[in-house]
C-alpha cells in the first residue's frame, strides 16, 4: 500500500500545473474557445510538445509508455483548467483501442497522434444513455479486401476537428468491430454543433463507407472486450479531470466566502456556508480517492471486477462533481448564475462528464446487479 | 501507486486472523456478529488474551508494553478484528487513559496503573462531559478544591460509558475558577469506590444500558492522582484528539451490517420473489457500499501519510469520522427497513435466548448517537472549514 508519488510523477505533475497556471486561466479559456474548432491548436500543439499526448502510448510505438497512474495526474491537473482540446479521446481512449491494434498498426498511427498531427475522436455510443455494448446498431459488412460501414453515430464529442475517427459496428453476426477511420473517407459526413460547455461535437452519417482490412483494430465481432477497455480507460480519466475541475470549485468558493462582505461580515464566518464548503471537501477527497482507485483498477485482470469498480467510480464521481458544482454556484450567489463567472463553467462541464461513458442511474443499477461490493452474510 | 498490503503485512493480517480465530470464544463472535450486547467478563477475558501477545495495546511504545506496531500493522489488526467480529481492546483503557498517562503521568502513576490498564485488572471510564459541557467541553463545572494533600471534589459528569463497570474515572476538573475556560482545567484520577462517588444510568433509545451519569459529591481525591500540572489539564484534552483516529471509520462494521440487510433480504418475500431480487434494495445497498469502497481507501490514504512521517493531527480523519457514521447510519437503516415488523419485537438486550431480530431496532437506534459522540459531526465541519479550508 503506497500512495506516494515518484520523482518523474511529481515533475510531470507541476510541469501540466504550470502550464495551466500560465497558459490556461479563465480569460484565456474563453480566447481558445472563440477559435473555429473550439480549442487552441497552439495549445494543442504545447500538449504536444510537453509529452501529454503520447503519454499513454508504449515507448515501443513511439508513445512513452506512461502509466494510469500518470495519466490520472495529468488529467487532474489539467482539470482545473476545464480543458477544451481533444485530448481524452487523441490520448487516452486511443492508446487504450491501439493496444487492440497490431504492431504495424500501430506503428504508423502512434507517431503523428504523439505529434498532434492525428486528432482522434471516438464515435461509438448511439443512444443519448450508454445502454450496455447492445446499442450499436451501425452495420459493418465485409466486402472483398476490406469493409462497408452504414449507420449514424449522434454526440461525438469533437467530431468536426477530428482526423480519424474510432469507430464501432456491428458485423454479420452479431459481434462488434472497431474500425480507426480517417475522416477524409467517402461515404463519411458529419454534421458539427457546439455543446454547451463550449466544446464541439458532431453528428455522424455512415453511407457506404468503404474501410480497407487494414482500418479493423483487432478481431472483427470480438472488439466488445476491447471497447469495453476503452470505456474504462475514459471514466479513469475522466474522473480524475472531474477531481481537478472540482478543486478548482472549492478553491474559487472559499476565495468568495472569504472575500465577499454581505451583513457586514464576510460570509465565511456563516456556519451554514462552512459546513457546505466542509462538505465539499469531504465529496472532493472521496473522489480523489476514487480516482486513484480507478487508475489502480485498470489493470485488474478480472473483467467482470474491473467493470463493478468502473461503474462505482462513475457513480461516486458523478454524484459528487454534480454536488460540488452546483454548491460552487449556489455560494456564489448571483454571480454564480452568470456568463463571466468561472464557477458556472465547472457546473456545465462536469454536466456534459455525467453523461459520457453512462450516467450515474445506469452505473448505479450494474454496480447492484453485480452484487456490489458485500456479500450476505452467512 | 499501489492499493496492496506488502507480503509482510499480510503475513501479520494472516497472523492476527489466525489468532483470533483460535482464540476468540465462538459466542462473543456470534453475539457481536447479531449486534448483541456483551457482558463485561466477556470483554475482560477477551483483552486479557490480547494481553498475553501485547496486543491489547496496539498504539503504545514498547517500552511501556506496546507490540512495536507501525501504523499499517495497527490498522490491519483493527481491521480483522472489525471485521470477525471481536472486541476491541477498551478504549478508555487502551487508547485514552493508557496513552495519557504514558505521555502526562509521573513514573509512579505509570508503574501503578499502566500494566493494569492494559490487563483490564481495572476497568477506566471517562469523566469529561457534563450536563451543561458536551462539544463545547471547556465549559465544564465540575469544581476541583485544593485541601492539604487532597482535592476536593464535586460536580455532575454524564454519558461516561459502561461506567458501571469502572473501577476509575479519569476526570476533567475545574482547578481555577478566575482563568479562561481552557486554562483552569485540571485531570484527576479518581477511583469509583471514593466516599460521595454514585453512578446512575441513564437508558437510551436503543433500551440499553451503556451510558451513564456520575455524580461527585465533596469526593476527596488524593493530590499525587492529578495527571501533568495543574490547570494544564486542557493540553491533555487536545492530546487526546491528536491521537490516532485510523480505525475511526469502522469500516467493517459497516459491511457487517449490509452483509446482515443483504442476508435477511433473502429471507423476506418481496413480489414474485425476495427483497434480495429487487432492483431498488440491491441499489440502495449498492449506493453505501461505493461510499464505503471511495471511504476506504481515504482511510488508506490517511494512513499512508502517517506513514510516510506526517505528525500532528491530520484534520482529514474528520471526513472518516464523518462520512463512517453517515455510512454505518445508512447500512442500519438499510438492515432496519429489510427486516420491516420483523424488527418490532424488543428484548432484553442481554436475554441470549431472545430472536436476532430484536437487535436490528436497537442498532438503528444505538448508531443515532454514533454522528454526536467524539465530536458531532457538526464539530467535525466547523474542524475541516477552519483547518482545511481556512474559513
Amino acid at each position: 500500500m503506497d500512495f506516494s508519488l515518484d520523482d518523474d510523477q511529481r515533475m510531470l505533475q507541476e510541469t501540466v500545473q504550470r502550464l495551466v497556471e500560465r497558459d490556461y486561466r479563465f480569460e484565456q479559456r474563453r480566447a481558445y474557445a472563440a477559435e473555429a474548432e473550439g480549442f487552441s491548436r497552439a495549445l494543442w500543439a504545447r500538449l504536444a510538445e510537453i509529452g501529454l499526448l503520447g503519454l499513454a502510448y508504449d515507448e515501443a510505438d513511439g508513445g512513452l509508455g506512461g502509466s494510469a497512474v500518470d495519466v490520472m495526474l495529468v488529467m487532474q491537473a489539467l482539470g482545473r483548467a476545464l480543458p477544451l482540446e481533444p485530448l481524452l479521446p487523441t490520448a487516452v481512449l486511443g492508446a487504450a483501442a491501439l493496444r487492440g491494434a497490431t504492431p504495424a498498426q500501430r506503428a504508423r498511427r502512434v507517431p503523428s497522434i504523439a505529434a498532434g498531427e492525428c486528432v482522434l475522436a471516438w464515435a461509438h455510443d448511439e443512444a443519448p444513455q450508454r445502454g450496455g455494448l447492445g446499442a450499436v446498431a451501425c452495420r459493418a459488412q465485409r466486402e472483398a479486401d476490406g469493409w462497408v460501414l452504414d449507420g449514424h453515430k449522434p454526440a461525438v464529442l469533437h467530431g468536426d476537428s477530428a482526423d480519424a475517427f474510432l469507430l464501432s459496428a456491428r458485423v454479420d453476426g452479431g459481434g462488434l468491430a472497431l474500425f480507426l477511420v480517417d475522416a477524409h473517407t467517402s461515404g463519411l459526413g458529419w454534421q458539427g454543433w457546439t455543446t454547451y460547455d463550449g466544446r464541439r461535437a458532431a453528428d455522424l452519417t455512415l453511407r457506404s463507407l468503404y474501410v480497407n482490412a487494414d482500418g479493423l483494430i483487432g478481431r472483427a465481432g470480438e472488439a466488445a472486450p476491447l471497447i469495453e477497455a476503452v470505456q474504462h480507460a475514459g471514466i479513469a480519466a475522466l474522473a480524475a479531470e472531474a477531481v481537478g475541475a472540482m478543486e478548482g470549485a472549492l478553491q474559487m468558493t472559499v476565495e468568495h466566502l472569504k472575500t465577499r462582505v454581505q451583513f457586514g461580515a464576510p460570509l465565511a464566518r456563516q456556519q451554514a456556508l462552512q459546513h457546505r464548503a466542509a462538505e465539499m471537501l469531504m465529496a472532493i477527497e472521496q473522489s480523489r480517492s476514487m480516482a486513484m482507485y480507478a487508475a489502480l483498477m485498470l489493470a485488474e485482470r478480472d473483467a467482470a471486477e474491473r467493470a463493478k469498480a468502473m461503474s462505482a467510480v462513475k457513480v461516486q464521481i458523478g454524484r459528487a462533481a454534480r454536488f460540488v458544482a452546483q454548491q460552487a454556484v449556489q455560494l456564489h450567489g448571483g454571480i454564480g448564475v452568470t456568463e463571466e463567472c468561472a464557477v458556472g463553467h465547472v457546473l456545465k462541464r462536469v454536466t456534459v462528464m455525467e453523461a459520457e461513458f453512462g450516467g450515474v442511474d445506469e452505473h448505479l443499477a450494474a454496480v447492484a446487479r453485480a452484487g456490489g461490493f458485500v456479500r450476505a452474510a452467512t | 501507486m499501489d492499493l496492496r498490503f506488502s507480503e509482510a503485512d499480510q503475513a501479520f493480517r494472516e497472523e492476527v486472523r489466525a489468532f483470533i480465530a483460535a482464540e476468540l470464544d465462538p459466542a462473543v463472535r456470534r453475539k457481536l456478529a447479531e449486534h448483541r450486547s456483551l457482558a463485561k467478563h466477556e470483554i475482560v477475558a477477551w483483552q486479557r488474551k490480547l494481553n498475553t501477545r501485547r496486543w491489547a495495546t496496539p498504539s503504545w511504545p514498547a517500552e511501556h508494553g506496546g507490540p512495536g506496531w507501525s501504523a499499517v500493522q495497527r490498522y490491519l489488526f483493527l481491521d480483522e478484528l472489525h471485521q470477525a467480529p471481536a472486541p476491541e481492546p477498551l478504549s478508555f483503557n487502551v487508547n485514552m487513559i493508557g496513552p495519557v498517562l504514558i505521555a502526562f503521568g509521573t513514573p509512579e502513576q505509570q508503574r501503578r496503573f499502566l500494566p493494569r490498564i492494559a490487563n483490564l485488572d481495572d476497568w477506566w471510564a471517562q469523566g469529561f462531559s457534563e450536563p451543561g459541557a458536551g462539544s463545547d467541553l471547556a465549559a465544564l463545572k465540575t469544581r476541583a478544591i485544593r485541601d492539604g494533600e487532597h482535592y476536593v471534589v464535586t460536580g455532575q459528569k454524564m454519558w461516561q460509558g459502561m461506567a458501571q463497570h469502572a473501577d476509575w474515572m479519569f476526570t476533567l476538573v475545574r482547578t481555577d475558577a478566575s482563568a479562561k475556560p481552557q486554562a483552569g482545567i485540571s485531570m484527576l484520577l479518581i477511583d469509583m469506590r471514593s466516599p460521595g462517588v454514585s453512578v446512575r444510568p441513564i437508558v437510551t433509545l436503543d433500551g440499553r444500558h451503556e451510558v451513564n451519569e456520575v455524580f461527585l459529591d465533596e469526593v476527596r481525591v488524593p493530590a499525587d492522582l492529578r495527571v501533568g500540572d495543574e490547570n494544564r489539564g486542557w493540553d491533555i484534552t487536545k492530546f487526546l484528539l491528536g491521537h490516532e483516529r485510523t480505525g475511526i471509520a469502522r469500516i467493517g462494521m459497516t459491511r457487517r451490517l449490509i452483509a446482515r440487510a443483504k442476508a435477511l433480504a433473502a429471507d423476506v418475500p418481496a413480489g414474485s420473489g425476495t427483497l434480495a431480487d429487487d432492483a431498488r434494495f440491491r441499489e440502495r445497498a449498492a449506493e453505501i457500499e461505493i461510499e464505503l469502497q471511495a471511504l476506504q481507501i481515504t482511510q488508506l490514504r490517511l494512513l499512508d501519510a502517517m506513514r510516510h512521517g506526517a505528525h500532528g493531527p491530520d484534520a482529514r480523519a474528520s471526513i472518516l469520522k464523518v462520512k463512517g457514521t453517515e455510512l454505518r447510519q445508512a447500512a442500519s437503516e438499510l438492515l432496519l427497513q429489510a427486516a420491516g415488523t420483523r424488527a418490532w419485537r424488543c428484548a432484553d438486550e442481554f436475554d441470549e435466548a431472545a430472536h436476532a431480530d430484536t437487535t436490528i431496532a436497537a442498532t438503528y437506534f444505538t448508531l443515532r448517537a454514533a454522528s454526536i459522540y467524539g465530536g458531532s459531526n457538526e464539530v467535525q465541519k466547523n474542524i475541516l472549514a477552519k483547518t482545511m479550508l481556512g474559513l
